[in-house]
């Protein structure tokens, strides 16, 4: 228990602390390390609630193609971070003031949280028991059947985002030297080599 | 493991084929190359009238199905059928423009197609889940058609200024969602209608409800969240400007309209306050921006905002008779915008697309049809009887005053006045003012046989109003059983 305990105030101190790291770092790249270092942690949460299957998908996903792919914009894209973060300071208090009224609501809505007659049975319910099935096996048993729909749907919206960035992007170039194996293959040494005859003395 | 039966997939029909449609359309166009756009396009309007087909025969039933992700009722029948009509008028607009202005490509009528599958599961969502998935769907494919001409910095502009905002609204909208199931425990309609029947809800559920209609308030671009529309509508090529000005609209209102009266239909009483807010607000910044506006894509979209304003009083009354006025008013409104926006669309001199207002300027004489035309949209718009567009005024006015909301309606008749100045305006610059030039023909025959359609419609709607009556308010009382 008290393990448990220590895991999830170390976790939580160091996502803070990152959280914190990744607007205030000078390094763009330091920046989206600590991000990297946030997610983590945020892993490690998630793994103290039981959630192996979040958990996993956070690492996979975040770290292993969001977090490098932030990587890849911040080093490859020439922007000047530095003159980009010149003047930020001055929104501070007013995104300071913001952030208090939404943590403010976010108290006052919670305070009146109630598991009272409007959560129904089913939602309460974790579905199956844990003891016979890891949430892993549970989340792809609901996906795959209850929610087959909606599984499907998404990926209707990865192809569109696919088809969206062809389109865009795909463009026809002029004078490119593509490789054609056939004319390479079904080339003649007519076509290419010619015999001269040279005379002596004169050159060609 | 016990197998879970397989769900029937008959009412979902239309969107199977739909999504089926969009994938060979793709295939089509990918094997024959270049050149494919115009075959396709007529390809992709074939789909959209064999899927009106579908949605007749799966009927105007109510009927769960997909493990209760998704719904077919009367609502869902109508606006169904509202959209699809809007999508394939728009392919059909869109041809011509596109083929002069060297983008036309098998992809967007593709494109199309697949945001039309977006707003059909809008219509039909029945859980928070598909709710969202629909509306990401739709607008994922708009976000593309907004940059589609991605030579032009206007239309990429739009189309990142569009993508930026609209992610911004998503998030707003997924936060509601889960505050909505947090104090919920669910995401199903149904077991939320069960829920707060009595009317009773807890602040949580009331904050998930307001950011759900931010977002899809958003989507709709109502006041105060509109500030992309005239922007984006003017970046956009014209096309996709009509396009956006028809359909998604349509399902977004929609959408707003089954979130709101279905699963907290009880706690009517909470949400009303903030859609008459929107109402009055869009109507009132509808009719005072478009005054200044020199732009005619500009002045549409101040325009659009405006109507969409007058069809949320129908949703603030709340009752069956508010949202058949709603129903109507969409209906109206998706002849009327098609018929500007052909006119729009064959405003090109040496070649060249205009969009000035001022270039309008003496069409009376240059060409009367399309004056004439156009002059019939205008004064529609404007709720000059015995035209439609006073009718569907007319209609929601009515729900409004019946439901007790009279002030809502005495501000939608002052800013409809007001807003008359601008539509009657163009009719002033058409009739009165002396030609500045001519026009390019030939306008193209697919222009011209939606231009008549919709100006036929929009003026003889008057004769026989009775099947669109009484389809909106057979749909209206699909959503309040019993």
């Amino acid at each position: 228990m008290i393990i448990s305990t220590i895991c999830f105030y170390l976790f939580s101190l160091v996502a803070v602390a990152s959280g914190v790291m990744v607007i205030s770092a000078r390094n763009p790249v330091h920046s989206v390390l600590f991000l990297i270092l946030a997610f983590f942690n945020a892993a490690g949460l998630f793994v103290l609630l039981g959630a192996e299957f979040l958990a996993m998908i956070l690492v996979v996903v975040y770290v292993g193609a969001v977090a490098v792919l932030f990587l890849f914009v911040v080093m490859m894209l020439d922007i000047n971070f530095v003159e980009l973060r010149h003047g930020a300071l001055q929104y501070l208090p007013i995104g300071a003031l913001v952030g208090c009224v939404l943590l403010a609501e976010l108290v006052l809505v919670a305070g009146f949280w109630v598991a009272g007659p409007t959560l129904s049975a089913a939602a309460t319910a974790p579905t199956p028991a844990l003891a016979q099935l890891s949430n892993t096996q549970a989340i792809g048993a609901l996906i795959y059947t209850r929610y087959f729909y909606a599984f499907q749907a998404a990926g209707v919206v990865l192809l569109i985002a696919m088809i969206g960035a062809i389109v865009l992007t795909l463009r026809s170039r002029e004078g490119v030297r593509r490789q054609r194996s056939s004319q390479q293959i079904n080339r003649l040494r007519s076509d290419t080599v010619e015999v001269v005859r040279v005379k002596i003395g004169e050159g060609v | 493991m016990p197998l879970t039966p397989f769900p029937s997939l008959f009412p979902a029909l239309p969107e199977l084929f739909l999504i089926c449609a969009a994938m060979a359309l793709l295939m089509v166009g990918a094997f024959r190359g270049e050149g494919s756009a115009r075959l396709v396009s007529w390809l992709a309007v074939l789909a959209l009238v064999v899927t009106i087909g579908l949605v007749v025969v799966v009927g105007p039933a109510r009927q769960v199905g997909l493990n209760g992700l998704f719904i077919t009722d009367g609502f869902a029948f109508f606006m169904k059928v509202l959209v699809l009509i809007g999508s394939a008028l728009s392919i059909v607009m869109s041809m011509g423009y596109n083929e002069r202005e060297g983008i036309a490509r098998f992809e967007f009528p593709v494109l199309i197609l697949l945001a039309t599958l977006g707003m059909l599961m809008m219509i039909s969502a029945h859980d928070l889940i598909s709710l969202y998935i629909g509306l990401e769907l739709q607008s994922l494919a708009l976000y593309v058609c907004a940059a589609f001409k991605r030579d032009s910095v206007a239309s990429t502009e739009a189309g990142l200024k569009y993508f930026v905002l609209g992610a911004l609204s998503s998030g707003m909208l997924l936060y509601g969602c889960s505050l909505i199931y947090g104090f919920s425990g669910t995401t199903s309609f149904d077991q939320l209608a069960q829920s707060f029947a009595a009317g009773q809800a807890s602040t949580g559920i009331i904050v998930g409800i307001v950011f759900v209609s931010v977002g899809l308030a958003f989507k709709c671009s109502a006041v105060p969240f509109h500030m992309w529309t005239p922007d984006v509508y003017q970046g956009a090529p014209t096309p996709v400007t009509a396009f956006f000005s028809i359909a998604p609209k349509v399902a977004a209102v929609a959408l707003f309209i089954r979130f709101l009266v279905e699963p907290f239909g009880g706690l009517a009483g909470e949400w009303r306050q903030i859609i008459q807010f929107i109402a009055i607000a869009s109507m009132l910044l509808g009719a005072f921006a478009a005054i200044n506006q020199r732009n005619i894509k500009r002045l549409m979209a101040y325009s659009s905002i405006g109507h969409v304003g007058y069809a949320l009083i129908g949703l603030a009354a709340g009752t069956e008779d508010g949202i058949t006025g709603v129903l109507i008013y969409m209906a109206i409104y998706i002849f009327m915008n098609v018929g500007t926006f052909a006119v729009i669309l064959s405003m090109r001199r040496n070649g060249k697309m205009v969009e000035g207002i001022d270039e309008l300027a003496g069409l009376g004489k240059t060409q009367p049809a399309m004056a004439l035309a156009l002059g019939i949209f205008m004064f529609s718009m404007a709720g000059i009887p015995p035209l439609a567009g006073f009718f569907s005024k007319l209609y929601v006015f009515m729900a409004a005053i019946n439901a007790g909301l009279v002030p809502l309606a005495i501000i939608g008749v002052v800013s409809s006045v007001v807003g008359a100045f601008y539509y009657l305006r163009i009719v002033k610059l058409m009739y009165f003012d002396e030609p500045t030039g001519v026009f390019d023909r030939p306008i193209g025959r697919e222009i011209q046989a939606v231009l008549i359609v919709a100006a036929t419609v929009v003026m003889l709607f008057f004769i026989v109003p009775a099947p669109l009556v009484s389809g909106a308010g057979a749909a209206a009382a699909s959503l309040f059983p019993g």
